[in-house]
């Protein structure tokens, strides 16, 4: 023991608080607004100086300040219920239906597919085959069958947003464990109670995530419907402006649109918090 | 077999057989193997019972025909007198995971077997009995949390209390606290083996454990596979009840050198 004590370093060394300081990586301490500030300071600069050095023609890319003029226009606008609020309700129109549209048909298919055992031998292989397709090729046809009208657009938008909840809805439905399939069976639970009261409750996660990328989709479909459809939405403003050269108006134009978007994949999140209130959280993901 | 000289916890002599195999086979169809041959086993009331052996051994085909989940190829299968053709709610079952599902209460998922068979006016009926039941496993104050703030140990206490909702005749418990740390496990044996001596239960236990199986049985069934069956039956004749203490004396470790021993013999076991 002695020994010991003599061989060691110095007593003053041994006899201190054994305190060091731990390295922190800086991004660690920064708050996640100031690193979100940031990264968007760095994208207007970018911008900024690209358009002031004239390296971009002021057609292919206005500067930021012609964009922000514009958005207030558009802004004011959308609020005094101008021409640009009664084509945007037509297109929130369109993804309403389409997304409502899409849930229902998704919903159902995925329960015929990840339920019966004829929906995954005989339906799914067709499905996947639609899947693999370019939907969009699809608008044409859409718009010889139902017009120019919105019903076009809320079709293409559906038909893009339902692959995605078919998906979820059966990979939801296979989530569940054996354990939990093999504890339905030994109470005696009906093939309709064992999909109520555990495959769905258990599928909801996966659920979600195909609504979320629906949600997306949804919005995808709709303006591209406009574009190859025409009509009176937002995406025809956007093709016009487009065809007029007006870039800081598609710019504006698409950010608002873009909150549109953003808005409906908020409601599902929310929904999704509500419903899944089991769920852990994680951030920035498709199936947060 | 000799079952003659077991007792149960009380130390009184093993009632009457409640669970009877005889003569039970099992082949698979499909690649024609044969699981289990010839088993026969009697589980008498208030008795505890475990298997015991290598993977293969065919002790998942025996419980899930015993839980009635698949039918034997060959045999007679009869609890409390009648033949098993498909679940029944005097059958109880635990699994290795607690499965109990994170959008019910503790006590919503204890009276979901009274729901699935009875539906939601005889669950709610079912909840003065749910909250006893949390009482006896130590759970009391925990009736009205989500699984998700419940330890491993904590919801296979709640997952007991589900077995014993419907108060079954026999018991069949699949491993149920190998998930848990040793710890945990040793505990939860120690409590599973009260709430057993309480309700004077018939328990069916299968496990990987040799010193599990020793310190809750009466009777241990060793298996072998390839076809699987019935090795040797070991009757355990520690006094009840039994405690961790027993795990080193010598009696107990002659048990399960011996079952040790057995088990090591199989030629590619």
């Amino acid at each position: 023991m002695t020994e010991y004590q003599t061989n060691a370093p110095t007593d003053a060394d041994t006899a201190q608080d054994t305190v060091w300081e731990q390295e922190v990586a800086f991004i660690d301490a920064v708050p996640r607004w100031i690193a979100m500030t940031f990264v968007f300071v760095v994208f207007i600069g970018t911008w900024q100086l690209v358009t002031s050095f004239g390296l971009v023609s002021p057609i292919i890319l206005p500067t930021p300040m012609e964009t922000l003029k514009d958005m207030i226009f558009v802004g004011q606008n959308l609020l005094t219920g101008g021409y640009m609020l009664v084509s945007l309700w037509i297109t929130i129109q369109e993804v309403i239906y389409g997304f409502a549209l899409a849930i229902a048909i998704g919903f159902s298919l995925g329960v015929l597919v990840g339920e019966t055992a004829f929906g995954e031998k005989a339906v799914m292989p067709y499905l996947v085959a639609i899947d693999t397709m370019p939907k969009v090729a699809f608008a044409p046809l859409f718009v010889a069958w139902l017009g120019f009208g919105i019903e076009s657009k809320v079709a293409l938008a559906a038909f893009i947003a339902t692959f995605p909840i078919v998906v979820g809805t059966a990979a939801g439905l296979h989530a569940a464990d054996e354990n939990a399939r093999m504890l339905f069976k030994t109470m005696g639970a009906s093939r309709m109670q064992t999909l109520i009261k555990m495959k769905l409750p258990t599928g909801l996660p996966q659920i979600f995530t195909g609504l979320k990328i629906g949600a997306v989709g949804v919005m995808a479909g709709a303006i591209t419907g406009e574009f190859l459809g025409g009509g009176k939405g937002f995406g025809e403003l956007i093709r016009v402006a487009a065809s007029q050269l007006n870039t800081p108006r598609v710019f504006s134009l698409i950010l608002y649109l873009s909150v549109v978007g953003l808005v409906l994949y908020l409601l599902v999140q929310w929904t999704q918090r509500r419903v899944v209130f089991w769920q852990k959280e994680s951030v920035g993901s498709y199936d947060g | 077999m000799n079952t003659a000289t077991a007792h149960d916890y009380s130390g009184a002599p093993l009632g009457a057989p409640v669970y009877e195999l005889t003569q039970v086979s099992k082949t698979y169809a499909r690649n024609s193997v044969v699981a289990l041959e010839n088993v026969s086993l009697t589980l008498r009331k208030g008795s505890f019972t475990s298997v015991i052996g290598s993977s293969g051994c065919g002790k998942s085909t025996l419980l899930k025909i015993m839980a009635g989940l698949i039918p034997p190829t060959k045999g007679r299968v009869i609890l409390q007198n009648q033949p098993v053709k498909g679940p029944r709610r005097d059958i109880g079952m635990m699994f290795q995971q607690a499965t109990l599902f994170p959008w019910k209460t503790a006590v919503e998922n204890i009276v979901l077997p009274i729901e699935i068979r009875d539906g939601k006016a005889a669950a709610k009926k079912a909840m003065d009995k749910a909250h006893e039941l949390l009482e006896i496993v130590g759970l009391k104050g925990f009736e009205n949390v989500y699984p998700n703030e419940l330890s491993g140990g904590m919801a296979q206490r709640a997952s007991i209390c589900r077995m014993l909702i419907t108060e079954p005749a026999v018991l069949l418990l699949d491993e149920p606290f190998s998930a848990l740390d040793e710890l945990s496990r040793d505990m939860m044996n120690m409590e599973l083996q009260r709430i057993c001596r309480e309700q004077d239960a018939t328990a069916f236990l299968v496990t990987h454990s040799i010193q599990e199986a020793v310190i809750l049985s009466d009777d241990i069934v060793v298996m072998k596979p390839r076809p699987g069956r019935i090795a040797e039956v070991v009757t355990v004749d520690l006094p009840r009840p039994r405690t961790l203490d027993m795990m080193t004396t010598p009696k107990f470790g002659e048990i399960v050198d011996h079952i040790r021993g057995m088990l090591d013999k199989g030629e590619d076991m």
